[in-house]
């Protein structure tokens, strides 16, 4: 949508981020914080702006495409578009194919929403996957802060409920000593019961400016990353690169 | 949702690796007037009878499934192109000749979809699942290669989906190398015991290494 796109690079404003990055479609920026999300063992800073975007994109194209329908019934155009106000979801475009509208533009216009649904849902939907997963530590650690206001209730709510059913179902009849849900036993000096994204990892990466000499490993010369090379690095030598944008994970 | 991967496994499931794909620009010969459409993904057209534009595969497959164009085979997809290519890939083992990134997709999709709009259809698929075989086999020698000193590795030229099938092969190796290295590892008893679970599934891909 040539309106919405024009207004892309507001959420990187403050940032110092290269220019090519504002230069492309919100659909190319999700495409890369889900591929990121995705690869990445931990979880990332949420994309509130671009999220944000996304989600008005899909409702404007919902009416969009409802508007420009209503041009072949020109007739329902009243009653449609009255009515058209509650129904936002994508029945809508159902509705109007019934009414003698081009098809094929009709499912283009659906084909394109549904991809791009996807993507949003997919994004948000990897993302819960590891909040259920590494809820505690993410609440223990910098990482609550890369939660969204939503996230972090739903964070809250899973820690919540796991700890009550372990509470109710194991923790509870163990003897003393052996009952809390985050150490194994009292003597443990750290939560050693608290499962943590393995950040021990490899991931292929691709870098869209060249970063110039990464001290890789200890004790070893310093390499050259280049631009559009497909390196396999070790997560947390790139770590900083993938939250500051420099870095695409594949 | 379907189609969702596993995020423990591969990470990307070839239909996302496929989804991925269909965002790739072809270009198409309409046969239909159609004005511009807006798109979230961007602007297209205005479609016109014999006019080329340049869509994304996704759009491309699904007006060609309607009979409402002719796809162009891209430029790389020659089977001249192809048979330099595959030349070009056996002369050198070390490297992988430039194709497009979603070169296995894109093609995939291509001759599933629209096979009456690519010269030599046959020959040019033949070509392709030789090219792949051939990158395949310099793939898994280059395996060999990774030992315990091995802290990054440089590809060029390597596909999505080639990086797709690779890749839990290749993460695990070299997590397996670096933990097997590590100075904790032979001192600390402890994480060996917590970390056993771990030992048993690394132990497989170590083991065809070095048959290999």
């Amino acid at each position: 949508m040539a309106s919405s796109s024009e207004g892309l690079g507001l959420g990187f404003g403050s940032e110092d981020v290269d220019p090519s990055i504002a230069m492309t479609t919100d659909v190319e920026l999700l495409k890369r914080a889900w591929r990121n999300e995705k690869a990445a063992p931990e979880i990332l800073q949420f994309q509130h702006e671009l999220v944000q975007r996304s989600r008005e994109q899909v409702q404007l194209m919902t009416i969009t495409v409802q508007m420009q329908l209503n041009i072949f019934t020109a007739f329902d155009l009243a009653v449609k578009t009255f009515c058209g106000g509650m129904m936002f979801k994508e029945e809508t475009v159902e509705d109007f194919e019934q009414n003698g509208a081009d098809p094929l533009t009709v499912s283009v216009y659906q084909m394109d929403l549904d991809r791009m649904q996807f993507l949003l849902r997919s994004y948000l939907r990897i993302r819960l996957q590891k909040i259920v997963k590494y809820a505690i530590h993410i609440s223990k650690s910098e990482a609550w802060s890369r939660l969204s206001e939503q996230e972090q209730k739903f964070a809250k709510r899973c820690m919540d409920d796991m700890e009550k059913h372990l509470n109710q179902s194991v923790l509870s009849r163990l003897p003393y000593g052996y009952q809390s849900i985050l150490k194994q036993s009292i003597s443990s000096e750290e939560d050693d019961m608290v499962p943590q994204p393995h950040l021990d990892t490899y991931v292929f990466c691709k870098s869209r400016t060249p970063l110039g000499a990464l001290q890789i490993a200890d004790g070893e010369d310093p390499m050259d990353v280049l631009a559009d090379f497909l390196y396999l690095f070790h997560y947390k030598s790139i770590r900083s690169f993938v939250e500051s944008g420099q870095v695409d994970l594949f | 949702m379907a189609g969702q991967s596993d995020p423990s496994l591969s990470m990307f499931s070839a239909a996302e690796v496929e989804f991925l794909a269909e965002d790739e620009m072809v270009e198409i010969v309409p046969n239909l007037n159609m004005d511009t459409l807006n798109l979230i993904c961007g602007d297209f057209g205005p479609f016109r009878p014999q006019m080329a534009t340049s869509v994304p595969l996704w759009l491309a497959v699904a007006l060609k499934k309607r009979g409402k164009c002719t796809i162009r085979s891209p430029q790389w997809m020659s089977v001249e192109n192809l048979t330099q290519v595959l030349e070009a890939e056996r002369d050198s083992p070390a490297q992988f000749q430039p194709l497009p990134f979603h070169y296995v997709e894109i093609s995939r999709l291509l001759f599933d979809n629209a096979r009456d709009d690519i010269p030599d259809m046959y020959m040019a698929r033949s070509l392709i699942e030789d090219i792949r075989d051939v990158r395949f086999h310099k793939f898994e020698t280059g395996l060999e290669k990774i030992s315990s000193s091995t802290h990054v590795v440089k590809l060029k030229n390597l596909s999505a989906m080639e990086v797709n099938i690779v890749r839990p092969f290749f993460v695990r190796a070299l997590q397996a190398f670096a933990k097997h290295d590590s100075p904790q590892m032979i001192h600390h008893q402890q994480d060996a015991m917590s970390s056993r679970q771990t030992h048993v599934q690394d132990d497989g891909p170590r083991r065809d290494l070095r048959r290999r």
